[in-house]
C-alpha cells in the first residue's frame, strides 16, 4: 500500500519536474548545464560560496590574529606564509572571500536591478519618458568611478562599504539599462504584447508578465557582468582606500601589503594572492556568463541542430 | 433584417513619415463599410491597400484620424474610460498573423487563457474559467484540452498557435472576431482546418469574422461577402459569388486574373507587373488610375465613390460603375 | 538529350544534439537542357536544403551524407572551391528567396552587378556597364536602375534584378529558391511569365522550389514533390495535376481551394510534418495518410515507375511486394490527437 503510495509521489515529481523543466526558467537552467563554460563556472562561485559560509573549515587560524612571527614565507605550518604584521595569510585570503562576494554580489543585484528598471520602462513608455530615460543612462554611462570616488571621499568621512556599495551601483547601472532598453525596443511591436494589450493588460503588468520574463537570460547575463565590473572596481577601489580598509576583504589586503611594500620586502605573495581569487572570483562569473550569452543568443552556439 | 453589428462611416488614418513636417501616408481613406451579425466578410487586399491598418482600427490599437466606428449604433472611437474599452475589446478581438510572435514564449497556453478570461469574464470563478478554457479549446479542435492549456508555444505547431488565437479571441464571447490574415503564414494543408475552424465559429458559436487576407481563393472559399482594397480605398464589396464571378472594378478584374487556379486554363497575363500603389500624399482621384487600362480624364480629378451595380454589389470606378450624377458634373465643369 | 544536371541518390543530413536527422534522403532526377523543374513540398521537407546541396552552398550544421551532383558530367560533390568557383555564376547561378536579405543595402544595384561579373571573372568596364544594362532590359526594368539601392526598388522590381544578376554570363541552369513568396499575386504572375520568356529566349534549365504548387502549375515542365526529405511523387506537370498519385499530392492538391471552380467542403491533411530526428517506421506518410494500409506501417515504399513519373507508396508497389491492393480506408493512425 505504502509502496504504490511513494510511487505515485516519484510519479507526480517527476512530473512537475518535467513541467519546470519544459518551462522557461527549466530550460535556461537545461542549457547552463549543459555547457561546459557554465559548469566551470558554477562550480569555481561554488567552491568560493562555500569558503565564504564556512571560512573556518578550511582556514584554522584567525585571520586578524597577529600572532605570528611577521613576513615568514610559506611553510606547511602557514600554507602562504605571513604578513608583515603577523597575520596568518591563509587564513586572511579564506576570510576574506566573504566580504569580496558580498560587495561583488549585492552592488551586482542592486545595479542590475536598477538597470531593469530604467531600461525597460525607458523602452515600454517610448516618446518623451523615454528620451529623458536614455539621456540620463548616456550621462551615467560616461561617468568616470575612479574621480567620482575621488569626490565623495573628500566628502564623506571614511563611510566604509556603503559608499562603496553606493559608488558601484551609480557607476555600473548604466551599461546594463542601455542593452535591456535595446532589447525592450526591438520586442515593443511583437504581436504578444499587442495581444496582452489588447487583452486588457494594465501597462506594469505588461512589463512584468510578458517583457522581463522573455528577458531573462539577458538580465542574468548583465547581473553576471555587472558582478564582475564590482569585483574588479571593489578590489581597485579599496585599493587606494576608499572602504574601511578595517575589513577583511581581498581589496583590503592588496591596500595592506601596498602600504607595507611587500613585493620589495620580500613577501610576494601577500601582494600576489588577492589579486589571483580577485581574478578567479570575476572569472567564475565570466565563465557563467558566457553560457548566458550562448542562450540568449543562438548565433553563438557550438553547432547545434537548425530546423527548416 | 440581419442586426448590423459594426458600421464604419469616413474611417480614416494618415501616419505621418519623414519627420515633424514629413508627407502623410494614407494608409485608409474615407472607409464605409458595415459587417451583420453571423457572416463571414472577408477584406481583400495586398500589400499597402491598408487591410492591417483597418484591423488595428477596429480593434482599437490605433485611433482614426477622422471617421467614426459604430459598434451595434454606438460609436466607439471616443472610448476613454478602461472599462469601456475593455468591454469594446472583449467584443471585438483580434487574431494576430504570425504564429511565431503572437504568444509570448514565457508561458503556457492555459496562463494566457485564464488570464484572458479573468480580464473579460469576472463573473467567473476559478473552476469556471478552467472550465471554458477548455470548452473554447474544443471548439477550436485542439484535444485534450487539459493537455494543451499545460504546453508552452514553443511545443505547438504553426496551426495550433494559430487555433489557441481562435480559442482565446472566443472565450470572450465576442461578436466579431477580427482576424489579420490568419492563415498566411501556415502551410497550404493546414490552412483548410483553421478556415474550417471559422466557420464553425459562425455556425456553432454565432460569432462574427473579419477575414483579412490577400488570398482570394480562400476568401471565397470562407466568406459570405467580399470587400476590395486598393490604396486605402475600398473598391468594390459584395457578396463573394457575384463579385468573383463577375468582377466590376479593374483591379478586382486584375486580381482574378493573376490568381494561380491549377484547375483552369492560364488565362491571357495582363501586362501589370504589380507595381505598389502611391499612399503618400496622393491627392484626389482614383488611386488605381497609373496602372488602369481604362482610366480616363475624371479618374485624374474625383476620387470615385462607390455606386450599386447590382443589389448588395457595390463598385468604385467612374467608367465601369459611373453615379449617375458624377456625369452631369463632369460636363458642368467643362 | 543529354541531361544538364543529373542528381544521384543525394542525401544531406543535419547534425543535431540528438544524433543526425536527413534532410534529403537519397534523391535522384535528371534536369534536360531548358527544362523547368519545380519541387514543391511544405515547411521541413528539405527542399530548400536539397537546392543549396545541389549548389555547394551547404554549412554546418548541414553535411552532405552521400550522393553525387553530376553537372555536364561533373561532379560537383567531388570539386574544390577553386573548380566550383569557376562554375558558379557562368554556369549555374542562384536566385534567393528574399531579395531584400539576398542584395546589399548600402551598395547600388550597378555595383553590385560589377562585383559579381568581376568575382568571376570579367574586368573590362564597358562590357560590365553594357552586360548590366543589357540583363535589366531583359527582366523589363529600366537600366537607370542601376544607380538605385535595393530599398528605393519595389519587393517585385528586387526580385526581377535578382533574376538579373542570375543572368549575367547568360548560365545553363538557374536555381530559385522560393523567388515569389515576398510578393503579391499580381507581381508574382508577372514574374512567373517574365522567367518564361527569357527561358524560351535564352534556353537555361531552371529548377524552382516553392510551397505553393498553384503558382508553378502553368509554368512547370516536371514537378517534383517532397515529403520529410524524400521524394514522393515525380510526374511531368499536367499528369501530376489531372491524376495525383501519391495520396499527399493529392491531399495537398485538394487543400487549394478553387476560386472559379465548384466550391466545395475540404478537408486538408491532418496532422503535422514528423520530426525528422524521429522519423515513424515503414513509410514516413503513414501517421497522416487516409488511404494507410497494415503494410505501410512496416514496409518503407522506394519509388515506383508509374507511366511517366514515379511515386514512392506502397499502393503502386508492382504485386509480387508487399502491397498493390485495394487499401482499405482504415483512416489515419492518430498517434496525436492535437491536430495541426
Amino acid at each position: 500500500m505504502t509502496a504504490t503510495v511513494a510511487e505515485h509521489r516519484l510519479s507526480l515529481a517527476g512530473a512537475v519536474w518535467q513541467r519546470v523543466r519544459a518551462g522557461a526558467f527549466g530550460r535556461l537552467i537545461g542549457a547552463v548545464i549543459s555547457n561546459r563554460k557554465a559548469t566551470s563556472g558554477l562550480v569555481i562561485l561554488l567552491v568560493f560560496c562555500f569558503l565564504a559560509a564556512f571560512p573556518g573549515l578550511v582556514a584554522h587560524d584567525k585571520p586578524n590574529a597577529e600572532i605570528y612571527q611577521p613576513s615568514l614565507g610559506p611553510s606547511s605550518a602557514h600554507l602562504l606564509g605571513t604578513t608583515a604584521y603577523g597575520q596568518d595569510l591563509f587564513a586572511q585570503l579564506i576570510y576574506s572571500t566573504r566580504q569580496s562576494l558580498f560587495i561583488a554580489v549585492v552592488a551586482g543585484g542592486l545595479a542590475t536591478l536598477l538597470s531593469v528598471i530604467i531600461g525597460v520602462t525607458s523602452a515600454y513608455l517610448g516618446g518623451l519618458a523615454d528620451g529623458v530615460l536614455s539621456l540620463v543612462t548616456d550621462v551615467f554611462l560616461v561617468l568616470p568611478a575612479f574621480p567620482l570616488v575621488v569626490v565623495i571621499a573628500a566628502y564623506s568621512k571614511n563611510g566604509g562599504d556603503g559608499i562603496l556599495i553606493a559608488v558601484l551601483v551609480v557607476t555600473g547601472w548604466s551599461y546594463g539599462a542601455r542593452q535591456l532598453r535595446a532589447q525592450a525596443l526591438s520586442l515593443r511591436n511583437r504581436d504578444f504584447l499587442v495581444a496582452a494589450r489588447l487583452r486588457g493588460e494594465r501597462r506594469w503588468r505588461v512589463i512584468v508578465s510578458e517583457i522581463l520574463p522573455t528577458m531573462t537570460s539577458l538580465i542574468v547575463a548583465i547581473f553576471l557582468g555587472t558582478t564582475i565590473y564590482s569585483v574588479i572596481t571593489a578590489a581597485g577601489l579599496q585599493f587606494v582606500g576608499l572602504g574601511n580598509p578595517e575589513t577583511l576583504s581581498w581589496g583590503t589586503m592588496l591596500y595592506w601589503a601596498q602600504n607595507n611594500e611587500a613585493l620589495q620586502a620580500g613577501s610576494p605573495l601577500w601582494a600576489v594572492m588577492p589579486g589571483v581569487c580577485i581574478a578567479m572570483l570575476g572569472a567564475g562569473f565570466a565563465l557563467l556568463q558566457y553560457a548566458f550569452d550562448e542562450v540568449s543568443n543562438p548565433a553563438l552556439r557550438p553547432v547545434r541542430r537548425q530546423r527548416r | 433584417m440581419p442586426e448590423v453589428l459594426l458600421e464604419t462611416k469616413g474611417l480614416t488614418r494618415h501616419f505621418r513619415i519623414g519627420g515633424l513636417r514629413g508627407r502623410a501616408l494614407h494608409a485608409v481613406d474615407d472607409l464605409d463599410m458595415n459587417i451583420f451579425d453571423r457572416e463571414i466578410v472577408a477584406l481583400v487586399g495586398e500589400s499597402g491597400s491598408g487591410k492591417s491598418t483597418v484591423a488595428r482600427l477596429l480593434t482599437m490599437v490605433y485611433r482614426p484620424t477622422s471617421g467614426e466606428i459604430f459598434f451595434r449604433g454606438r460609436p466607439v472611437t471616443q472610448l476613454r474610460r478602461r472599462r469601456d474599452l475593455l468591454a469594446y475589446r472583449g467584443q471585438v478581438p483580434m487574431v494576430f498573423q504570425d504564429p511565431f510572435s503572437s504568444l509570448n514564449p514565457a508561458h503556457t497556453i492555459g496562463y494566457v487563457l485564464v488570464r484572458g478570461l479573468k480580464l473579460h469574464r469576472p463573473e467567473l470563478g476559478r473552476r469556471e474559467r478552467q472550465a471554458e478554457a477548455e470548452r473554447v479549446l474544443e471548439v477550436v479542435g485542439l484535444v485534450p484540452p487539459a493537455q494543451v492549456m499545460a504546453k508552452y508555444p514553443y511545443e505547438l505547431s504553426g496551426g495550433q498557435r494559430q487555433r489557441v488565437g481562435f480559442a482565446q479571441a472566443l472565450s470572450y464571447r465576442p461578436k466579431l472576431i477580427v482576424a489579420d490574415e490568419p492563415v498566411s503564414m501556415l502551410d497550404v494543408s493546414i490552412r483548410i482546418g483553421l478556415l474550417n475552424v471559422m466557420a464553425r465559429l459562425r455556425d456553432e458559436e454565432g460569432v462574427s469574422v473579419l477575414y483579412i487576407t490577400h488570398d482570394i481563393a480562400s476568401a471565397r472559399y470562407v466568406s459570405d461577402r467580399v470587400l476590395v482594397m486598393y490604396a486605402g480605398h475600398l473598391v468594390e464589396q459584395g457578396a463573394v459569388e457575384p463579385v468573383l464571378h463577375e468582377p466590376v472594378h479593374p483591379y478586382t478584374q486584375l486580381l482574378l486574373s493573376a490568381v494561380p487556379d491549377p484547375r483552369a486554363e492560364l488565362g491571357v497575363t495582363s501586362a501589370d507587373v504589380g507595381e505598389p500603389p502611391r499612399v503618400v500624399g496622393p491627392g484626389e482621384g482614383c488611386r488605381f488610375r497609373w496602372r488602369c487600362p481604362l482610366a480616363v480624364e475624371v479618374c485624374r480629378r474625383v476620387t470615385p465613390k462607390l455606386e450599386p451595380v447590382a443589389p448588395g454589389h457595390e463598385a468604385a470606378c467612374h467608367v465601369n460603375a459611373p453615379s449617375p450624377a458624377a456625369g452631369v458634373a463632369a460636363e458642368a465643369a467643362r | 538529350m543529354t541531361a544538364v544536371l543529373s542528381v544521384q541518390d543525394l542525401s544531406v543530413d543535419y547534425l543535431g544534439q540528438g544524433g543526425a536527422a536527413r534532410a534529403v534522403d537519397g534523391v535522384s532526377f535528371d534536369l534536360g537542357h531548358g527544362e523547368f523543374l519545380a519541387v514543391v513540398g511544405e515547411s521541413g521537407c528539405g527542399k530548400s536544403t536539397l537546392l543549396f546541396a545541389i549548389a555547394c552552398l551547404l554549412s554546418p550544421p548541414a553535411e552532405l551524407a552521400g550522393g553525387q551532383v553530376m553537372f555536364r558530367g561533373n561532379n560537383m560533390v567531388a570539386m574544390n572551391d577553386k573548380q566550383l568557383r569557376a562554375l558558379r555564376w557562368r554556369s549555374l547561378s542562384v536566385v534567393m528567396q528574399s531579395a531584400m536579405n539576398a542584395l546589399n543595402p548600402v551598395t547600388t544595384v550597378g555595383a553590385q552587378f560589377k562585383d559579381a561579373m568581376k568575382a568571376h571573372g570579367e574586368r573590362d568596364k564597358e562590357k560590365i556597364r553594357q552586360r548590366s544594362e543589357e540583363v535589366l532590359r531583359m527582366v523589363g526594368i529600366d537600366p537607370v536602375h542601376l544607380g538605385s539601392y535595393p530599398h528605393q526598388l519595389s519587393g517585385g522590381m528586387r526580385q526581377r534584378a535578382m533574376i538579373a544578376m542570375a543572368l549575367l554570363f547568360s548560365p545553363e541552369l538557374i536555381l530559385m529558391d522560393e523567388p515569389t513568396s515576398a510578393l503579391d499575386v499580381v507581381a508574382q504572375r508577372s514574374l512567373m511569365v517574365q522567367v518564361k520568356q527569357l527561358q524560351a529566349q535564352f534556353g537555361f534549365a531552371v529548377i524552382f522550389v516553392t510551397h505553393d504548387m498553384s503558382l508553378v502549375s502553368h509554368f512547370s515542365d516536371r514537378v517534383l514533390v517532397m515529403y520529410a526529405g524524400q521524394v514522393v511523387e515525380s510526374q511531368a506537370t499536367r499528369p501530376l495535376f489531372e491524376a495525383p498519385l501519391h495520396p499527399y499530392t493529392q491531399g495537398l492538391l485538394e487543400a487549394f481551394p478553387s476560386v472559379r471552380g465548384p466550391k466545395a467542403p475540404l478537408e486538408g491533411i491532418p496532422g503535422a510534418p514528423p520530426d525528422l530526428s524521429r522519423l515513424p517506421v515503414g513509410c514516413n506518410f503513414s501517421p497522416r495518410c487516409r488511404k494507410v494500409m497494415p503494410a505501410c506501417r512496416e514496409v518503407e515504399p522506394s519509388l515506383y515507375s508509374v507511366g511517366q513519373g514515379e511515386v514512392r507508396c506502397l499502393i503502386y508497389a508492382p504485386s509480387g511486394s508487399q502491397a498493390g491492393r485495394e487499401p482499405e480506408n482504415v483512416g489515419p493512425a492518430g498517434t496525436e490527437a492535437v491536430r495541426a
